[in-house]
């Protein structure tokens, strides 16, 4: 499997289908595949955003000078 | 020789072009006290600026005193800037005033000034420089204080907003001698290790001094090096700082840089849900447009009528056939007429043809055709044919003749 696309490919990835699809210059296969393919995008995309749990890092140089991550929490 | 006499408009072009050309005049600050401040119909403002010992008459055009922050009075100690040059029709030389500040902080406030200076003639402000920000950024790197209420006001927007990318803190002190150097290592140590696509730089409010380090040259020079885009996020809305001229983007307050940071959740899936329904329309016109299509196709008339084909093909084949026997037949008439020719000739080499005109055809008993009279005797019996029915001849008397 191909490695996993950022959401920032995605969104790229869907706005130039949806580009496509409103021109409606693909033939009609095509574009039934692409509306497929966006409509998988549209779900993965929503997905991550609900799912996503923000982490948050404090991060230290360490003794070779390469950042170390801490947890860090809000007080709130 | 004569001497030249100027007419006085030459001599304030000359003096006005003269003062013109030194550069140190062309953008200056200067510090004193505002007297007899007019703010004419016209909208420009007069005045004069002093102190002990001298005096300078200022104009300040309407479209730079539409910007005052703060409303200029006789009396007021400032720090105006702008050019000085001559106007000619007086021949008195001005302060062509563009800013003015209350002169409350003294000595912060001309270095600022003056660096704010010195760094926008080097570009270190120049929109061309300015790098767009990520519009998905994954991570997040923050340089500021780890105490405090900034840091956790961002912490809170970015989670609301954008749950999705990652927060690193890179903690630094914001104020005292310590923090450009902090601040400017952690910048500089973020883009070494390409930590984030977008940093944040910045602290909660403060007086002019608490802020100070935001406008350190050397803060300022690491921000405009920085490869990751910057946002400056320094105090409250009217504090302004080097950095905030520098940075890629300016926030008014830390809460509003996470605001810019980052794009909205529920903007998001906002946005998502317009990609659905704009595929889905896209994708319905296309089906429309096919099945308007198919439908116009359907409609002629060898899928209305799937007969017509054969039907069709039928008739071809009648018109095929049509011109086949029209060939044939035309063929046969001309071997008719060509055999008729040939009977014709051959009737006119017919023999009997001959005999009829009169001739006839004598023969020996064993049917020999006798061409000349010495073929025969005299006694002999010969066959005369004529044209209708033929005699028994005997000879009588042979006359022998040239032959022909």
């Amino acid at each position: 499997m191909a490695a996993k696309k950022t959401f920032e490919e995605n969104m790229a990835r869907l706005g130039e289908i949806v580009e496509k699809l409103e021109k409606g210059e693909v033939p009609l296969n095509d574009s039934l595949k692409l509306f497929e393919e966006g409509t998988k995008l549209v779900n993965q995309c929503r997905t991550e955003l609900d799912k996503a749990e923000q982490q948050v890092v404090k991060l230290m140089k360490g003794p070779d000078g390469a950042p170390i991550e801490h947890d860090f929490l809000s007080e709130e | 020789m004569e001497q030249h006499v100027f007419s006085v408009t030459e001599v304030n072009q000359y003096i006005k072009q003269a003062i013109d050309d030194i550069p140190q005049l062309q953008t200056l600050l200067i510090r004193g006290e505002l007297s007899n401040y007019k703010v004419y119909p016209s909208g420009h403002h007069y005045f004069t600026l002093k102190d002990g010992q001298s005096a300078i008459r200022c104009v300040m055009f309407r479209g730079s005193a539409g910007k005052l922050r703060f409303r200029p009075e006789s009396g007021m100690q400032v720090i105006a800037g702008g050019r000085i040059s001559v106007y000619p029709r007086d021949g008195a030389y001005q302060l062509y005033c563009t800013t003015l500040s209350a002169d409350g902080i003294g000595d912060l406030y001309v270095a600022f000034e003056q660096l704010k200076e010195k760094l926008n003639r080097e570009g270190l402000f120049d929109p061309a420089h300015k790098k767009p920000l990520p519009a998905y950024p994954r991570r997040i790197a923050i340089v500021t204080s780890s105490a405090g209420a900034a840091v956790h006001d961002m912490i809170r927007i970015l989670h609301r907003r954008y749950p999705i990318a990652k927060v690193l803190l890179l903690p630094v002190r914001v104020q005292g001698v310590e923090a450009p150097p902090e601040i400017v290592g952690a910048i500089r140590y973020a883009n070494r290790w390409q930590l984030a696509d977008v940093l944040i730089v910045g602290r909660g409010g403060g007086s002019i001094e608490d802020l100070w380090a935001f406008n350190d040259e050397r803060v300022a020079r690491a921000i405009y090096a920085s490869d990751i885009p910057v946002i400056s996020a320094v105090g409250h809305e009217p504090d302004v700082t080097i950095s905030d001229f520098v940075a890629d983007r300016r926030a008014s307050t830390p809460s509003n840089a996470a605001e810019i940071a980052v794009p909205d959740h529920a903007e998001l899936l906002k946005q998502l849900d317009r990609a659905s329904r704009a595929m889905a329309q896209g994708t319905l016109s296309t089906l429309e447009r096919a099945d308007g299509q198919l439908k116009a196709l359907a409609a002629k008339r060898v899928l209305a009528d799937p007969m017509a084909f054969v039907d069709d093909r039928r008739m071809q084949l009648d018109s095929v056939q049509q011109r086949l026997g029209l060939t044939a037949h035309r063929q046969l008439s001309a071997r008719q007429q060509h055999f008729a020719a040939l009977t014709a000739s051959l009737d006119a080499l017919s023999p009997l043809k001959v005999l009829g005109r009169g001739y006839a055809v004598a023969q020996t008993e064993d049917g020999t055709v006798l061409r000349t009279s010495r073929q025969v005797r005299e006694g002999d019996r010969i066959r005369v044919q004529l044209g209708q029915g033929s005699l028994g001849c005997a000879v009588e008397h042979i006359i022998n003749g040239e032959e022909r």
